[in-house]
């Protein structure tokens, strides 16, 4: 691998995500759910005088989590539209010709993309979950317990989603790649809320799907890790078996091992990406 | 040069080219490439092409829509690859990203990244290349191509043609010792063909060898000293333009033409004549300069001379006759 081809790749398309319509739409909807997540949260404490401390503490833990689903969703669409196009969009318009002529691995332009990609989503994700959190903070005054790990987590979540776009995009047509991208992020999603709701209704066989689901793609297992990461702790443990089956609620946080298993995963869909890539005639 | 058979031997992986010139080796030919294959599908794109291109060379890669010429050019840059086939780009194997270190390319389908600056699509495919070149160069480079007005410009905003241009100053801005153009003036109006013309000239002068696609036989006959002709994917026809034209031809028009007059037009050329008009093709190839004396000794040889008209067979017709020719002989 050549760091100088990696860099400047990586550069390349985070001044291309920059200057391009897509950052302006994410902001955008960004504003647009930051109003909302100032207003709803404002209502909550317009409320709070007739709740209990716990049951103000639930209703912002779920709704913190609903938030965040909401920003987790414009970064994912924001993201797997980006690394759609990017290389079958360019192999289509000739852009990768004078590229790819240069004396650079493919590989090494893929990782830079890969990198410029990760970079531009985890950045957004992280300034635009910081801001929902500063909010929430300021209208009720709830900090999450494990902030900089939730939006770690929702940067991975981020990360994995683009990779998938990626490889798509290695095979498929630019738009095609960005949708399966986002079809197949919403199917795994679905997927998890029913095996929740399978391991309510000690369903093991269903519950399997969700295990399943989260081991091919792991962007729901990130999501639960988030989620859990942004409620209150002692949330579980005060209604523990209302809270069973709600699907913006998590169980438990991430083991080590599941987080080897994203770290792995991504290093294969990069690679398989690499491989496909690499015999592709431009 | 025709093609060759025998493969160049390749630099060495762990010696750089200075060491070659200290050792006092035979450059390697800019560009070799010998049984070159490519099948799409049952279509056959491309099949046992070998050609080479001489340091300092510049060789027109002719043929009609279809081809191969750019398939070729793909493989010979690694961009597609070849079913079959070796390729050298400056002594290197080109399946290795080095070779590449000093190629520079103006594809046919030619497009930059609209977001950024002429400028700044420069300075990308210099930091890609891994040359150094300093930023007057950088722009020295654009403006030899005639868009120095339009650096700081986004490409997005740029006509057809200019970003031809600037397809042409991405080419050569990292300092190549071989440039390959598919269909370089495609997007340009006679005063940009004409800049292409002189900045090829430049180029040869300065010795960077260069493999020009074009359909512009005009230019191609102007500025290269050979040519490689492409048909249905092989190589119909290959050499320099004297080689692939001919010598030099003279019509002459004449009266009163006794046996030393005859002698005189036999020792200039071989000579057809019918009724009062001779055809000499000149001995010396290519050498019009000869043409003067021999009508002066014409004309002290008592000969009427009416009408004197040099000629040689244009490029186009060459390359029409040479399909022709290979098409039939396909039919039968």
């Amino acid at each position: 691998m050549t760091p100088r081809i990696v860099l400047t790749v990586a550069a390349l398309t985070i001044r291309e995500a920059s200057r391009r319509r897509v950052l302006r739409a994410l902001l955008g909807l960004t504003v647009v759910l930051l109003g909302i997540t100032a207003f709803g949260f404002s209502r909550i404490d317009a409320e709070f005088s007739g709740l209990t401390t716990g049951e103000a503490m639930l209703a912002s833990s779920v709704v913190l989590n609903l938030v965040m689903f909401g920003l987790s969703l414009i970064a994912a669409l924001g993201t797997a539209f980006l690394a759609g196009p990017t290389l079958a969009g360019e192999i289509e318009s000739g852009m990768a010709l004078s590229i790819l002529a240069r004396p650079v691995r493919r590989s090494d332009v893929l990782v830079g993309k890969w990198l410029g990609l990760a970079a531009f989503g985890s950045g957004f994700v992280t300034l635009a979950g910081l801001a929902h959190l500063l909010v929430v903070l300021a209208t009720v005054g709830y900090w999450p317990p494990n902030a900089a790990a939730g939006l770690a987590l929702l940067a991975a979540q981020t990360t994995v989603l683009l990779t998938l776009a990626l490889l798509l995009s290695t095979v498929i047509s630019p738009m095609a790649s960005g949708m399966v991208a986002v079809g197949i992020f919403g199917a795994t999603w679905v997927a998890g809320v029913v095996a929740t709701i399978a391991d309510m209704l000690q369903n093991d066989a269903l519950a399997r799907v969700g295990t399943v689901s989260r081991i091919v793609l792991p962007t729901d297992g990130l999501w639960r890790g988030a989620m859990n990461a942004f409620q209150d702790p002692g949330l579980l443990g005060r209604a523990a078996d209302a809270m069973v089956g709600h699907p913006f609620l998590s169980q438990a946080p991430l083991t080590p091992a599941y987080l080897t298993w994203v770290v792995a995963w991504m290093v294969l869909m990069l690679a398989l990406a690499a491989t496909i890539f690499r015999r592709r005639d431009v | 040069m025709g093609p060759l058979s025998l493969r160049p031997k390749a630099r060495p992986a762990d010696r750089p080219a200075d060491v070659d010139q200290e050792l006092d080796l035979p450059a390697s030919p800019a560009l070799w490439c010998s049984g070159l294959a490519k099948r799409y599908g049952k279509r056959t794109a491309v099949d046992g092409v070998s050609f080479t291109v001489g340091r300092g060379e510049v060789v027109g890669l002719l043929g009609p829509n279809g081809a191969g010429k750019t398939s070729v050019i793909k493989m010979l840059l690694g961009l597609v690859s070849p079913d079959a086939g070796d390729v050298l780009l400056l002594g290197e194997p080109a399946d290795h990203p080095r070779a590449r270190a000093r190629v520079g390319y103006l594809p046919e389908l030619f497009r930059y990244q609209p977001w950024l600056t002429a400028e700044e699509v420069l300075d990308l495919h210099v930091r890609l290349s891994g040359a150094h070149v300093p930023a007057a160069r950088r722009r020295e480079c654009l403006a030899w191509v005639g868009l120095s007005d339009r650096s700081s410009g986004r490409v997005g905003s740029f006509s057809k043609g200019m970003q031809q241009r600037l397809g042409l100053a991405v080419a050569l801005v990292a300092d190549p010792e071989l440039v390959v153009l598919d269909e370089p003036t495609s997007a340009l109006d006679p005063v940009g063909r004409a800049d292409v013309r002189d900045i090829l000239v430049a180029l040869k002068e300065r010795g960077v060898a260069v493999l020009l696609n074009s359909h512009l036989l005009g230019e191609v006959e102007r500025v290269c000293d050979r040519a490689v002709i492409l048909d249905r994917g092989r190589v119909a026809a290959h050499g320099t333009l004297t080689e692939l034209l001919g010598g030099h031809r003279v019509h002459l028009h004449l009266d009163d033409v006794g046996p030393d007059a005859l002698r005189r037009l036999a020792a200039a050329g071989r000579v057809e004549h019918e009724n009062g008009s001779f055809t000499v093709t000149l001995a010396d190839e290519g050498d019009l300069a000869a043409v003067p004396q021999l009508v002066s000794d014409l004309v002290t040889l008592g000969v009427r001379v009416h009408a004197v008209e040099p000629r040689r067979m244009s490029l186009e017709d060459r390359l029409l006759g040479i399909l022709r020719t290979g098409r039939e002989g396909a039919q039968r």
